[in-house]
């Protein structure tokens, strides 16, 4: 409890501190509010311009939630048949590295080309940056299964299914959701790049509205929101996280009581 | 003719696992590797077979083949009176690592076998809370660990995992038990302890037991018969039956009768090995 606590304070003690530092030294250095605005304008500006801005939140939100939702169905469908299969494995793995390692950036032209600009071409970016990290994880928690189990049950007449459901996935799930967590930022990732080249909706859009028209501290209220939205997702998937995969960090828990 | 399809039947009756004139090879070509040579092997209707050798010998290889989980590259292997293909007979079977299932409690982890059994499974369902569970709850009294059932495995130690996975290999009351080094990477007055335990759950439920193992004390004071293997080729060179009297205690295999079959059998692997050396230079 006690150590808990302390880990809290000094986490909200940096942040605080953080933007303090920030604060202090762009006015004792003057530097104009055009190359780098105080942590307080942007906050008076968030909450000013909070009625301007809310349609482009959501906007953002529910593209990327759209988006990401999409990615873990495909993420777990196709990390579920690689992981399963040596053959799909073997066969698909290339191809995906190579999906994956194209910039999602040269991407979203092709995307606007083929459903024009707005809210279809980001969530299809927020599906592609976020679905490669829940297949890996996804594949690579189902092939970690100690064979001599898989020996155990199968002599015992166990369907692929059987293994499936009683043993891969649920040995996949920490895996599973330690890669939530990350592809869920990525979908943020996506969504704005995708907003940014093209739409006239959320929060993209807007910061890059705000920067051709030199409102820098609108631009950093856009970063403001994004890392908060950000936090909070990852938050969310934390907490469900605990709730359902607490038997892989129970040692750990244990520990520290 | 009718005289040896009867004499075949019979076989097939009184053996719980047959091996004949069976062979495993891995790879192809060059890199083919004989882990089994041609062997035969009868294992009877209730027998507790302990199979002692050098590590690469194909011991369990020998364990695959009465599991159906290998097929041979020759000869035929029956269990329970069919092509092992679709087994027979209901079979259990613990390894050196324990394998219990981290987010399962112990009872959970030593049910999961009913959840897939046949014709367990169908039942499963519904009986779950009741039959199935008083079923655990009186396996794991048996080997003493019944304050531990709603405890996780990480709770426990090593011993007590080994028993855990003792009865998930003995829950759905299998006739055929196929033990891998269960005992393995226990210390010696654990792995002591846990000899006992497991004799007296073969005793009280008489399944056909084949146990690999490296340790002759182990095989001499679990086993009905010993068979010993040499490795590279793997090939059985010695088949004796032990008699001495059950319960066996610990202090049995200080005795001269015990430590003289100890004796003899080392020797056979030494001279075996160094047969196999010798080949080799």
């Amino acid at each position: 409890m006690g150590y808990a606590f302390r880990r809290r304070v000094w986490a909200a003690a940096l942040i605080l501190g953080f933007f303090l530092l920030w604060e202090i030294l762009c006015l004792a250095l003057g530097v104009s509010d055009l190359i780098l605005p105080r942590p307080s304008q942007i906050f008076a500006t968030l909450f000013d311009r909070m009625d301007v801005l809310w349609p482009h939140i959501l906007q953002t939100l529910w593209t990327t939630l759209l988006g990401f939702a999409l990615g873990v169905v495909v993420g777990v469908v196709i990390g579920a048949l690689i992981g399963t299969s040596r053959i799909a494995y073997d066969t698909a793995y290339p191809l995906l590295i190579g999906f994956s390692s194209i910039p999602k950036v040269a991407v979203v032209p092709v995307l606007v080309l083929w459903f024009g600009a707005g809210p279809v071409p980001a969530v299809l970016t927020a599906l592609a940056m976020c679905f490669f990290p829940i297949v890996v994880n996804i594949a690579t928690g189902l092939a970690s299964t100690e064979p001599e189990l898989e020996d155990v049950l199968k002599s015992l007449g166990a369907s692929k299914f059987d293994l499936l459901w009683n043993v891969g996935l649920p040995r996949t799930m920490p895996f599973f959701f330690a890669s939530l967590k990350i592809a869920a930022t990525f979908a943020f990732v996506g969504t704005v790049l995708a907003e940014t080249v093209a739409s006239n909706k959320g929060i993209g859009n807007v910061m890059m509205s705000a920067s051709s028209n030199f409102d820098v501290p609108l631009v950093f209220a856009g970063l403001f929101i994004l890392a908060f939205l950000g936090v909070a997702l990852y938050a969310i998937f934390s907490l469900i996280e605990t709730r359902f995969v607490g038997w892989a960090n129970r040692k750990t828990d244990l520990a520290s009581t | 003719m009718q005289n040896e399809q009867a004499q075949h039947s019979a076989d097939r009756q009184r053996h719980a696992v047959v091996l004949s004139n069976a062979s495993v090879a891995f790879g192809q070509g060059q890199n083919r590797v004989q882990a089994l040579q041609p062997t035969d092997l009868r294992i009877a209707e209730g027998e507790f077979l302990a199979l002692v050798g050098p590590s690469g010998c194909g011991k369990s290889t020998i364990l695959k083949l009465a599991s159906g989980l290998l097929r041979p590259s020759s000869g035929d292997v029956i269990v329970g009176g069919r092509e092992v293909a679709a087994s027979a007979l209901r079979i259990g079977m613990a390894f050196q690592n324990p394998t219990l299932l981290p987010w399962l409690t112990i009872e959970k982890n030593v049910m999961l076998p009913l959840k897939i059994v046949r014709p367990f499974r169908q039942d499963y369902a519904h009986k779950k809370k009741t039959e199935f569970r008083d079923r655990v709850h009186a396996l794991l009294a048996d080997v003493g660990l019944s304050k531990f059932a709603g405890h996780y495995p990480w709770q426990l130690s090593g011993g007590m995992l080994q028993r855990a996975n003792l009865c998930r290999a003995l829950i759905h009351d299998p006739s055929l038990l196929l033990l891998d080094e269960p005992f393995g990477a226990l210390d010696q007055f654990t792995r002591e302890e846990l000899w006992g335990t497991m004799q007296a759950l073969w005793m009280k439920r008489r399944p056909t037991v084949v146990l690999v193992t490296h340790d002759l004390k182990e095989a001499g004071f679990l086993g009905t018969r010993i068979c010993v293997m040499s490795a590279r080729p793997g090939r059985i060179i010695d088949d004796s039956s032990v008699d001495f009297p059950r319960p066996r205690t610990v202090e049995m295999t200080f005795q001269p009768e015990f430590v003289t079959l100890n004796q003899r059998l080392r020797e056979r692997i030494i001279a075996a090995r160094s047969a196999s050396v010798e080949q080799v230079a």
